[in-house]
């Protein structure tokens, strides 16, 4: 279910890292908790993010939710298939539907976030 | 035979019913000589027509609104569970008292000498809302609910602002009202979410541990969405206070307060007062709404200009108020709804409003009694005004909070909140207020009981719902995903 090479948040965001950027995405469990996702806003490229500050926000039929950043860093590319296809976010969160990729500033941050086993241990426990 | 029912279920718009050269207005013949509107205004300022602009008799008009009003749900007609939102009945003599020609006509524009009969409405008010709350000065500029909120944020950011240092964040507990992020995020601060403890309070350690010399204050919801009155408030207000921050407590919920404890008595330093909830005005469409700040005397300097003064025998509008946040409102604020909520206020006294939230209180307990067997409660703590219940035992049946919402329509109710507050999964937030009867309690509680049962034995007939009304279930997902936001005409009529 959810891909060795990505890293976790606990508010259920993942960064994958390729050289000196981190893809960002939301989880398989976020989509599911969130229901259909109707609307995303992402950060436009240029964007400073810092790590555990939103960078923008999903909304669903239920509720909008924030999306917390896991790493630091400039937004260099922004996924911008979802805004007329939401709900690829649904269909492949870890894949197709990442939000935005970040220039990262601090490599060593992804090192305090979760692996693949120990955050289906921490979704298990929460639900 | 009538070609359809009395009561339509379908209709079409007044753009489909017009045809060339229908009025719905007579006028006599005129006896004034004609006047050409080219000459008088200049051909810029003429047009020659209004593109598409429906021609209707009076009498089409006056049916086709008075059979969309057949659509309605509303107060009116029964029980409207809506947590968090206090649907109560808004009574007749309020509508009467309003209607009286001196204040209905009343102009903000009228010397202040013609309206003293007003401004003593205005007066009474701030004092009636200032007892009931334990503050010491109020403001009922606010128009709404969010907009109190902001007013109360601004004042906290304007007292810091004087003492040398606004600060960054405010700090919000996950139970609180969805409003409270938006408006401290308006009034320039970062939002730091509070999570609840297993009871459904705010957790001591978690507040303490986030409350420093950045944080301007706590927004705080009591009783909470769960419904759960804040125990530790005390405690929770002395450690922000310690830290020389502000309490903000959101009061929509008053309802569940009124008459037997005060913010102002357990730490909180400004909030914020629905009239359309908690004092029996009307909602959204029938408002305007009223939203009146209360605060504690250190935030008095900052309230929103004018304030009323009593000189001599006279009351004046203050308007030399040089540490005031400024207007936030026009005039005065909404004042056919100052005039309703007063009016209700008289008319319980002191000891009515407290029978009110006694009442409220007692039903929203005695629907969480019934309805325990049935539906799980994920907090266990006791509820004050409005329960919160967990769709968990149902979605195991693949049912979900919203289905049993829509099926709840075929039994003639409105919904009550879906799926908020968000700590709750799937929740069903009910709130059904003191205007209810136990019949009509007793009526909902057989519903959801119904319903319940439904989804034991035929869960398609839930999903499916509603079933009764002129609409069938809706596509949510992809009216928001692709809204269509106008309507056009079918192409080639």
């Amino acid at each position: 279910m959810y891909p060795e090479d990505l890293r976790y948040t606990k508010e259920h965001e993942w960064v994958r890292v390729e050289g000196d950027t981190g893809v960002i995405g939301i989880t398989h469990h976020a989509q599911e908790a969130l229901g259909d996702i109707v609307y995303v806003d992402l950060p436009k490229a240029g964007t400073q993010v810092e790590r555990g500050k939103s960078l923008g926000s999903v909304e669903s039929v239920k509720a909008v939710s924030d999306i917390y950043s896991p790493v630091s860093g400039e937004v260099t590319a922004v996924n911008d298939d979802l805004s007329g296809a939401p709900e690829k976010l649904n269909a492949d969160p870890h894949g197709e539907a990442w939000l935005v990729k970040v220039r990262l500033s601090a490599p060593g941050e992804v090192k305090h976030l979760m692996s693949a086993s120990e955050y289906e241990t921490y979704v298990g426990a929460e639900s | 035979m009538k070609v359809r029912p009395h009561i339509t279920q379908n209709e079409d718009l007044l753009f489909e019913m017009s045809s060339p050269g229908k009025k719905g207005y007579q006028l006599p013949a005129l006896d004034v000589p004609d006047v050409d509107p080219l000459a008088a205004l200049g051909a810029a300022n003429v047009r020659a027509e209004i593109d598409g602009f429906p021609e209707v008799s009076e009498v089409e008009v006056i049916r086709h609104f008075t059979r969309l009003s057949t659509w309605n749900y509303a107060i009116d007609l029964g029980l409207y569970p809506l947590g968090s939102c206090t649907m109560k009945y808004n009574p007749r003599v309020n509508e009467l008292v309003a209607r009286l020609d001196g204040l209905a006509w009343a102009h903000p524009y009228q010397p202040e000498s013609l309206s003293q009969g007003a401004m003593k409405i205005i007066v009474q008010l701030e004092d009636a809302l200032a007892e009931i709350t334990g503050m010491d000065a109020v403001t009922i500029e606010p128009a709404a609910g969010a907009h109190g909120e902001l007013t109360g944020i601004l004042l906290i950011r304007a007292l810091l602002e004087k003492r040398g240092n606004p600060r960054k964040k405010i700090l919000i507990p996950d139970s609180a009202h969805g409003t409270n992020p938006a408006t401290a995020a308006i009034a320039g601060y970062e939002v730091e979410n509070i999570r609840s403890n297993e009871a459904g309070g705010i957790d001591l350690e978690v507040l303490a541990s986030a409350m420093n010399k950045d944080v301007a204050g706590l927004m705080v919801t009591n009783p909470n969405t769960l419904g759960v009155f804040e125990e530790s408030i005390v405690k929770a207000a002395a450690i922000v206070h310690a830290k020389g921050g502000l309490v903000f407590m959101d009061g929509a919920n008053m309802n569940a307060l009124v008459g037997i404890a005060r913010p102002g008595d357990f730490g909180v330093d400004v909030m914020h007062i629905n009239l359309h909830k908690t004092f029996s005005t009307p909602h959204g469409g029938g408002g305007p709404g009223g939203g009146p700040v209360a605060v504690k005397k250190i935030l008095e300097p900052f309230l929103p200009a004018p304030r009323i003064r009593r000189v001599g025998k006279n009351l004046k509008f203050d308007y030399k108020r040089p540490r005031s946040i400024g207007k936030v409102r026009a005039f005065y604020g909404n004042f056919g709804v100052m005039v309703r909520a007063l009016a209700y206020i008289l008319a319980h006294g002191g000891e009515g409003l407290r029978n009110a939230t006694v009442d409220a209180v007692l039903n929203a307990n005695y629907i969480r009694k019934k309805l325990e067997p049935y539906f799980d409660l994920p907090y266990k703590a006791p509820n004050m005004h409005e329960v919160v219940f967990s769709d968990d035992r149902q979605a195991k049946l693949g049912v979900r909070t919203g289905d049993i919402a829509k099926r709840l329509i075929d039994y003639g109710f409105h919904p009550y909140t879906v799926s908020f507050p968000l700590i709750v999964h799937g929740a069903l937030m009910i709130e059904p207020t003191e205007t209810e009867s136990l019949r009509e309690i007793d009526v909902f509680v057989d519903s959801m009981i119904a319903i319940a049962k439904e989804i034991e034995t035929d869960p398609q007939l839930v999903l499916t719902a509603p079933h009764t009304t002129r609409t069938s279930k809706v596509d949510e997902v992809t009216a928001a995903r692709k809204p269509v936001v106008r309507w056009r005409p079918v192409a080639g009529v």
